[in-house]
Formats: structure tokens, C-alpha cells, sequence
């Protein structure tokens, strides 16, 4: 791949259903979502947000993925603000079957991976043409 | 409030615009909105009395990829963002994260002291703490009484 320059990308609020008990703002974490025959792997972008600050549910083929940010020291006076500061949340509508035992989700300099394995069913399966 | 200029293109043209957006925030009070800047990543600049804080989101990229320098007032971020290629036999159904390199120029506020910079990485968050020299730092006056 070649080298490119990276853009800075103004951050999306995520549309809210009702009004939200506490104040603050929430966004839109950039996404990648890939399959392997094995399972389907969502990667966020979170950053702020620490590995136990991170809830998942997964109801009904609805994923919901919600990341708290903790609000930056208070003594310290803003002078200047280019990007915002607010917690994360955004929903997917899984179409695979997913073996909800199975979910494994790690945060690392906080990126979000979540593995979920495939139910047996769901994995793809060769299907072998006899002839004669 | 100080100001603080990017030597990038534009740079003209960003000084406009920060302008334009104090004297919008001086009329309305409201929230102060962040500013649209063109060069990656953006940042939040901050102070107490005895630091200058410069925060930046950099999701994923590891320490060892950073390059942060500091000549008088400039500080100079740069470094690379890189998404691990997911081996074969992927389907990829939703691809919003970039990948690249980035290099950043900022004029700090105020003066500060090379030597006592500190930066740190945490969930993707890098917080580069400066420290202010004593000429600048602000010092309590007590009023003595005749």
C-alpha cells in the first residue's frame, strides 16, 4: 500500500433516540468490520477509552457498542480545541449468526476489537460435486 | 488568549478563520466549537499555571511510531498510523479507518522549557506535558499592609 497522508476527520455525533440523563456529547467511532470464514471482526476507534469502559451488547442480531471517555482534568484552562470531547456509541444490525459465548473483545491504545466466532451453522461449508 | 500559528499552507487562511471564531464566541458565549484545521491530528491545547498541555487523539498508533521534537516554540508531531493488513480470505464490509503518516507543526502559546517535556500515551490519547519556565509562570503578589 502506499505511503499517504492521513486527513483529519471531524467527528460524527451519533443520532440519539430520547434525551440522555447525563450531559455530554457522544459520537460515531470510525469502524472497519471484516469476516473470515471463522468469525466477523469489528475494529473502533475509541480513543479515551479505556478497556473497562467499553460495554457491549449483542441482542437480537443488535449490536450495541458504548465507550465512556473520562472528562480531562478540570483546573486546566482550554486554549485552544480542535476536536471534541465526548463518549462513543454506535449500533450494527448482525446478520451472521454468532456464537454469543464465544465474543472476545480486547482495547489496546484505544482501539476497539471485537471477535465474534461464527455459529457452526453459519460457517461456510464446501460443498463437494460428485460426478459420474 | 494567546495565539498560536500552524506553519502549514493555509496558514493565512487559519488565522482567519481563528479569528473569526473568537470574536463569534466573544458575541455569543456559547460552547466553543472545535475548528476546522486541515493538517492531522488535531489537538486540544490547554494550561495550568505551571504547564502547557497539548493533547492529541491518535488511536492505534503505537509509541515507538511517534516522533515529537521541540525547537523554542515549535513543537513537531509526526509519525505513523498503521492498520495491521488482515490476512486472506477477508471480506471486508465496512472500511472507515485510515491508515498513513502524519506531520504536525505548532507554534506553542507561551514559552516553555525543552528540557522538562514529557509525553505519554494512554487508550490512544498522547498528552505532551510542557513545562513553563519561571519567567512566565504567573507569581502570587502579597500586598503588604503599611
Amino acid at each position: 500500500m502506499a505511503e499517504q497522508e492521513l486527513k483529519p476527520q471531524v467527528k460524527e455525533e451519533a443520532p440519539t433516540k430520547g434525551e440522555r440523563v447525563r450531559p455530554g456529547r457522544v459520537f460515531l467511532p470510525a469502524v472497519d468490520i471484516f469476516e473470515t470464514p471463522q468469525a466477523l471482526v469489528l475494529v473502533a476507534d475509541m480513543p479515551g477509552v479505556a478497556g473497562d469502559a467499553v460495554t457491549l451488547d449483542l441482542k437480537e442480531n443488535l449490536l450495541t457498542i458504548y465507550g465512556k471517555v473520562s472528562p480531562p482534568p478540570e483546573k486546566e484552562t482550554l486554549l485552544a480545541q480542535e476536536y471534541a470531547i465526548g463518549d462513543y456509541y454506535r449500533e450494527f444490525q448482525v446478520g451472521e449468526l454468532i456464537d454469543k459465548d464465544k465474543i472476545g473483545a480486547t482495547v489496546k491504545n484505544g482501539v476497539l476489537t471485537l471477535t465474534m466466532p461464527k455459529a457452526e451453522k453459519a460457517k461456510p461449508r464446501r460443498i463437494e460435486v460428485k460426478t459420474g | 488568549m494567546p495565539i498560536f500559528f500552524d506553519y502549514e499552507p493555509f496558514q493565512e487562511w487559519e488565522r482567519i478563520q481563528r479569528q473569526m471564531d473568537r470574536l463569534m464566541q466573544g458575541m455569543a458565549g456559547a460552547e466553543r466549537l472545535p475548528r476546522r484545521v486541515g493538517v492531522y491530528p488535531l489537538v486540544n491545547i490547554s494550561e495550568d499555571p505551571d504547564h502547557i498541555f497539548v493533547r492529541a487523539e491518535l488511536p492505534g498508533v503505537n509509541p515507538e511510531d511517534l516522533d515529537i521534537t521541540i525547537k523554542e516554540q515549535q513543537l513537531a508531531l509526526r509519525g505513523e498510523r498503521k492498520i495491521p493488513t488482515a490476512e486472506k480470505d477477508v471480506n471486508y464490509h465496512r472500511r472507515e479507518r485510515e491508515s498513513g503518516f502524519f506531520r504536525r507543526i505548532l507554534r506553542l502559546p507561551a514559552q516553555v522549557e525543552p528540557e522538562k517535556v514529557e509525553a505519554a500515551c494512554k487508550d490512544g490519547i498522547l498528552t505532551i506535558t510542557l513545562a513553563k519556565p519561571a519567567v512566565v509562570k504567573p507569581r502570587q503578589i502579597t500586598v503588604k499592609s503599611a
